[in-house]
């Protein structure tokens, strides 16, 4: 198949960016998203041109370090798939295709479509964490968990911290990324010392970084390569008011 | 290509004395660092996967100021988010006869009697540890309805040894590890430096003393000083190009190491991995791993008959050959990996093979479907079989899943002592880097487990006796400016060539080379061939690559070609290896080695030891061979049937 | 160009950097520092969610206040007056009533803070906007229109004050009853007040659409299943909102009620 793609360029930082449109032929259905940017990119350096800047690792849809957003969608139309894992069949032969980079003002543009997303760092820094020591724990046996309680902390816990959430939501907002680790760790009882510190680090984290509020648009989650529900929200809201009564 | 043989290693540092007092020896003897000077002291460690983060973390809490390196935009991303199938520990939380000894005689056996007792018997003990420490961090395991954590059998054990958070271990795994990591960010105890790619080694004096590192966002070229410097920078799998590794791993950081004098130890070893998802086509950029665990309900088929191009469903039950239940009755297709992968090649090359290219055979899940049903199934595998209804477009609730062997581990890496010290003194080595404790096989589950706890608990305690040797003096700055004048150089040389292919296309073409010459089977000549042609692809690399741009800013093909060029060398120290070792074990299969049955025929006389390769100055690597004593566990002829 | 720090121990000798560490933290992110209750974004939606349910009660009072306009002129007009007179003689004239109005005017200005700030926010979050139509994923209609949505409410609001209760812009002034006063307003030849009323109460409908269960949400009530029975809950009540207000002006317009 062939495509036209309409790519986001930026320089650097500085520059302020432009769309380009390049053509590439000879798609196959069964190449991932990222592999047909390889195809592109082999060409253009070979045209002498800038390859196009992407951030991508394991290519198989956990280390969260893809992501586009593909014709006005994070990660794409396909549900719950990231952009590495994102196949060329689900586009149509002649299609137009637009690629950019996330936007939100705490994911600065480093390169074309590559963003810093330390801001998300900072808000695990902010409290994302239980304390404890090497070599301090208790038998792992000593502290039984409910299934249910340990089925939905994993739940929250997968996520893999892509910000599709963050480019998706006409807020900006941070807010189902922080929520799926609040929850993640507040579901445990090996959580809950830090549990009402924690969620009001974060948020105030979150808001510091400038992230938007949440305005319960459910964009994030519905673009979500993890799924991780609007629970997740409900849960970090509801510890927060505790929290900071 | 030559070798010349040098001194045997004759110490690796194991305490003495019955094996399961000797991590308490050693723990005892290791001097302590008074807490006042630990301040004083700079730790910097490259990585930040399940061994680097979790050293990372543990040495800041520890009171050290760390400095962390990871080429990835956060320390989260680092490729053992990707472990799928679990960690094994020895906790016997079945009372299914498990123990530390059993653990030990496992990994040991599994290895094919290549690793050393005294490492493996440590990493038996702490991995009781290990666990403890992950719940306690948060790390959502799974668990049965009493509450108590879940666990599997999985690749090669029977017992049910494997703790598990479904088909997401090593993600949820890291990412313990790095919240600690970033606690101790936050403390400022650790100073986290993200895409920075580490370029060289600093030795000073004999010691290593730094690192340069270039910010891949600035270009710029930078120097860190420390009084130790610990390498977590995985495995080297993606010379075959095409592996389940991450794209961006790479030999870089340990093979820069090896040439400053680190020795680096078997590096032939490498484990194909029996449950990948095939091969579609030549733009493929890596392959996706289907968790070994499928192998607990899937049964492993082809058809009987050759070339049977009918669809999987419309196979009568006798015509179909589950070949690993009729070879191996005991272990059924729950053989370890290396024999999976043999016998997989093996009925494609027999032409019996299915899907594209007769390369894959079916993995089906009609029986489990049948006798759980469909929700337990998917309850247990749905993420993995979501992922490979992704890449394939097909379902596997409905059609067998199409799987082919692929390259997944690396056992050899940097050669290490007890303490996980390397040849080079104050450079210690640890998780996937190093030449670990798996022998010529690792077993599934126990990479986690090493390299938890190599970070966790073992390093923290033998640094800390290196570091109170101390203090080593100034660092010389003409170490320092060689290091950067190497580093530049290259980058200058990869820049100027502009030639006509691009780093990608060679790398494609040195990982068909070596998967052909160097992969699941080995044979002198195929071996002799690669090592032909590999420097002379090396030679058209330095003089027909293309790579554009700048050193300054982001410049993604700048970094591949560094690592490509890496590559090449590395490469040919595997083959020489592997042509030296004229015995199949575990993952190394020369066809000249075998049973009548088709099996690895070890030959413990001449090869029970590790091959520990010195770079080798005039270009003539030196091999230095550590013999392996077993003292607990007897050599056996490892089967399965 | 070698500097030497110190490092107790051992002293080592470091090429300085050209550029200052990107440090990891940026300067003003500094975490643990609590910036208060009504400055952190998930305060300011609590004030928004606890505002609108406020406006959300007093809806349902006044629209079955409303509706006691089809018994009758007597009725409804006693109603107005005892709206004015309740407590008495405890309290003095209208106390329950400037109570409830100051409530009111509160919980406006409340509301109307929190969304012009969060909105504010927003835009700041996201200060480069997408080239591609952004598609919406989660049948985000409603959800858009909450804002602009809020201010056809206010205007709405305050037309409908000086009609209704001032009588500014009321055929029959400040001086009728209430009764006449709605009579007049929708009186057929008005039809276009009617019409004005219809749209804004469609916008009021969509706005309630979302903010009902949006509030439990944001309060942290929701959760699993219960967001499905608000979700739905939702769509019934706002509904019936709509549909009860409407009820009187287009009964009045069709001259049903005189
Ligand atoms: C798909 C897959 C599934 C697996 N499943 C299992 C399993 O179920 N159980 C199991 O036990 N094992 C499993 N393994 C193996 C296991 O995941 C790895 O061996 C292990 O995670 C390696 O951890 P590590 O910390 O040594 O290295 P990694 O996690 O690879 O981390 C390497 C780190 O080094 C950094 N780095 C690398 N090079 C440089 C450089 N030049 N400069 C700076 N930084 C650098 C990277 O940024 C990264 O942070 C699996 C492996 C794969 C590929
Ligand atoms: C003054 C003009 C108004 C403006 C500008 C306004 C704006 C908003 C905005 C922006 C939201 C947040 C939307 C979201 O959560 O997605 C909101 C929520 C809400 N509004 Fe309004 N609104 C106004 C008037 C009203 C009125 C008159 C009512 C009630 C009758 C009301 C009830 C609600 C409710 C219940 C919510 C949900 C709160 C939440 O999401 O937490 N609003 N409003
Ligand atoms: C469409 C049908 C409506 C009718 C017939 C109606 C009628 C009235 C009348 C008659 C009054 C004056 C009461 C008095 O002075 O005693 C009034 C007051 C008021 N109405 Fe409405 N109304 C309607 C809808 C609304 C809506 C949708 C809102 C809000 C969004 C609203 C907000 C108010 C307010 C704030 C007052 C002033 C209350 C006070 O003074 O305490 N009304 N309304
Ligand atoms: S919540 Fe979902 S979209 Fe957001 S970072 Fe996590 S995985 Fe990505
Ligand atoms: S899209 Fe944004 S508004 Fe809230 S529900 Fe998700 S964070
Ligand atoms: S590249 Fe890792 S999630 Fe896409």
């Amino acid at each position: 198949m062939n495509l036209t793609l309409k790519v986001w360029r930026q320089n650097g930082p500085a520059d302020s960016g432009r769309m380009v449109t390049y053509q590439v032929t000879d798609v196959s259905p069964d190449m991932s998203f990222l592999e047909m940017l390889d195809v592109l990119n082999e060409r253009l350096i070979l045209e002498g041109e800038d390859p196009v800047a992407f951030d991508h690792d394991c290519r198989e849809g956990i280390c969260g370090m893809c992501g586009m957003v593909i014709n006005g969608v994070a990660h794409g139309e396909q549900r719950a798939t990231t952009t590495c894992q994102l196949h060329m069949r689900h586009f149509e032969d002649g299609a137009t295709v637009t690629i950019e980079p996330w936007r939100a003002a705490p994911f600065p543009v480093v390169k074309d479509l590559v963003v810093d997303r330390s801001s998300f760092d900072r808000i695990i820094q902010a409290g994302g964490f239980i304390s404890v020591p090497a070599g301090s724990a208790p038998d792992a046996h000593s502290v039984p968990v409910k299934k249910d309680d340990a089925d939905s902390a994993f739940d929250a816990a997968t996520c893999i911290g892509c910000g599709a959430c963050v480019a998706a939501c006409p807020n900006g907002s941070a807010s189902l990324f922080t929520a799926a680790k609040i929850t993640h760790l507040g579901l445990l009882p090996q959580g809950q010392p830090e549990r009402d510190s924690r969620v009001v680090a974060m948020v105030d984290q979150m808001d510091l970084e400038g992230f938007g509020g949440c305005t319960n648009t459910g964009e994030c989650t519905a673009v979500c390569p993890k799924g991780i529900s609007l629970d997740a929200i409900a849960q970090m809201n509801r510890d927060y008011l505790k929290a900071a009564k | 290509m030559n070798y010349t043989i040098g001194d045997p290693i004759r110490d690796t540092k194991a305490p003495e004395g019955p094996i399961e007092d000797r991590w308490d020896k050693r723990r005892f003897s290791a001097k302590l660092v008074n807490p006042a000077n630990k301040r004083k002291l700079t730790v910097i460690v490259v990585g930040t996967g399940l061994a680097g983060g979790s050293a990372a973390a543990t040495l800041g809490e520890l009171g050290y100021k760390v400095k962390s390196f990871c080429y990835q935009d956060s320390p989260r991303r680092a490729h053992s988010i990707a472990a799928q199938g679990g960690i094994n520990a020895a906790k016997n939380y079945r009372g299914d006869g498990d123990s530390i000894h059993r653990l030990f005689y496992d990994t040991v056996k599994g290895g094919d009697f290549r690793a050393r007792e005294s490492n493996v018997y440590r990493l038996a003990q702490v991995s009781v540890n290990i666990i403890d420490q992950a719940v306690a961090q948060g790390v959502p395991f799974a668990r049965e309805y009493g509450g108590l954590l879940d666990t599997r059998s999985f690749g090669g054990a029977q017992v049910s040894r494997t703790f598990y958070a479904r088909g997401q271990t090593g993600q949820q795994l890291l990412l313990g590890a790095y919240q600690a990591l970033e606690r101790q960010i936050a403390a400022g105890t650790v100073e986290m430096h993200t895409r920075h790619e580490m370029l060289d080694l600093v030795v000073s004096d004999g010691r290593a003393r730094g690192v340069i590192v270039r910010d891949l966002v600035t270009g710029e070229i930078e120097t860190h000083l420390a009084d130790a410097v610990v390498l977590a920078t995985g495995g080297y799998g993606n010379v075959f190009f095409l592996s389940t590794n991450a794209k961006g791993c790479n030999t870089t950081a340990i093979w820069r190491a090896h040439r400053r004098g680190a020795y680096f130890g078997n590096p032939c070893y490498t484990q194909i991995h029996p449950t990948c998802i095939p091969v579609s086509g030549d733009y493929q950029s890596k392959l996706t791993l289907m968790s070994e665990s499928l192998r607990n309900d899937g049964r492993v088929w082809v058809p009987v008959r050759k070339g049977d191009d009918r669809a999987p469903g419309d196979i009568p039950e006798d015509e179909r050959d589950y070949y690993l239940e009729r070879i191996y009755p005991a272990f059924g297709n729950l053989v370890p990996r290396d024999i999976a992968s043999r016998a997989a090649k093996n009925v494609c090359d027999e032409g019996r093979g299915v899907g594209p290219g007769g390369l894959g055979v079916y993995l089906d899940f009609a029986d489990a479907i049948g006798r759980l049903g469909r929700e337990a199934v998917e309850k247990k595998y749905g993420n993995l079989f979501e992922m490979y209804e992704r890449i394939t477009g097909e379902d596997p609730y409905t059609r067998p899943m199409r799987i082919y062997p692929a390259v997944h581990y690396t056992m050899g890496g940097l050669w290490v002592d007890y303490d996980l010290q390397s040849t080079v003194p104050g450079l210690f080595v640890i998780g996937e880097a190093n030449f670990s404790d798996h022998g010529a096989n690792r077993l599934g589950a126990s990479a986690l487990m090493q390299g938890l706890a190599d970070g966790y608990f073992v390093l923290p305690t033998t640094l800390g006796d290196y570091l109170a040797g101390g203090p080593f003096g100034e660092v010389g700055q003409a170490d320092v400016d060689e290091a950067i004048g190497q580093v530049t150089g290259k980058i200058g040389r990869l820049l100027s060539v502009d030639g006509t292919r691009t780093a990608d296309s060679y790398h494609r073409e040195l990982g068909k080379l070596m998967w052909d010459y160097c992969g699941m089977e080995r044979t002198e000549e195929s071996l002799r061939k690669a090592l032909e042609r590999i420097p002379e692809l090396r030679e058209e690399f330095w003089n027909n690559v293309k790579v554009p741009g700048e050193g300054e800013g982001l410049n993604q093909a700048l970094e591949r070609a560094g690592r490509v060029a890496d590559f090449f060398d590395l490469a040919e120290l595997m083959c020489l290896d592997a042509l030296h070792r004229t015995e199949s074990c575990g993952g190394h299969f020369r066809a000249e080695s075998q049973t009548e049955d088709g099996e690895a025929l070890r030959d413990d006389e001449g090869f029970a030891y590790v091959a520990a390769w010195e770079y080798g100055a005039g270009g003539t690597p030196v091999l230095h061979k550590e013999e392996l004593d077993y003292e607990y566990v007897k050599m056996t002829q490892r089967s399965y049937k | 160009m070698t500097s030497t720090i110190d490092r107790g121990a051992a002293t080592a000798v470091v090429t300085p950097r050209t550029s200052p560490p990107r440090s990891s933290k940026r300067p003003g992110a500094r975490h643990g520092r609590r910036h208060g209750f009504l400055r952190s974004s998930n305060g300011k939606k609590a004030v928004m969610a606890v505002s609108g349910a406020v406006l959300v009660l007093f809806l349902i009072g006044h629209m079955i206040g409303n509706a006691k306009l089809f018994l009758g002129r007597d009725t409804f007009n006693s109603y107005a007056e005892w709206l004015r007179t309740v407590g008495e003689p405890a309290l003095p004239a209208r106390t329950v009533l400037t109570l409830t109005e100051i409530v009111l005017a509160a919980a406006v200005v409340l509301h109307m803070w929190a969304a012009v700030s969060l909105a504010r926010r927003a835009a700041k979050a996201r200060p480069v906007k997408y080239a591609a139509k952004r598609k919406s994923q989660a049948g985000g209609y409603v959800v858009r229109t909450m804002r602009y949505g809020g201010v056809i409410i206010v205007l709405f609001v305050v037309w409908h004050l000086l009609d209704l209760t001032f009588g500014v812009v009321n055929p029959k002034g400040f001086a009728a009853t209430p009764y006449d006063r709605v009579i007049a307003g929708f009186d057929p030849s008005r039809w276009w007040v009617t019409a004005f009323y219809v749209v804004a109460l469609i916008m009021i409908g969509l706005h309630l659409r979302h903010g009902l269960w949006s509030a439990f949400q944001t309060l942290g009530l929701a959760g699993g299943r219960s967001r499905h029975l608000l979700n739905a809950g939702a769509a019934v009540l706002a509904a019936v909102l709509v549909l009860g207000f409407l009820a009187v002006p287009i009964a009045v317009t069709i001259g049903a009620v005189k």
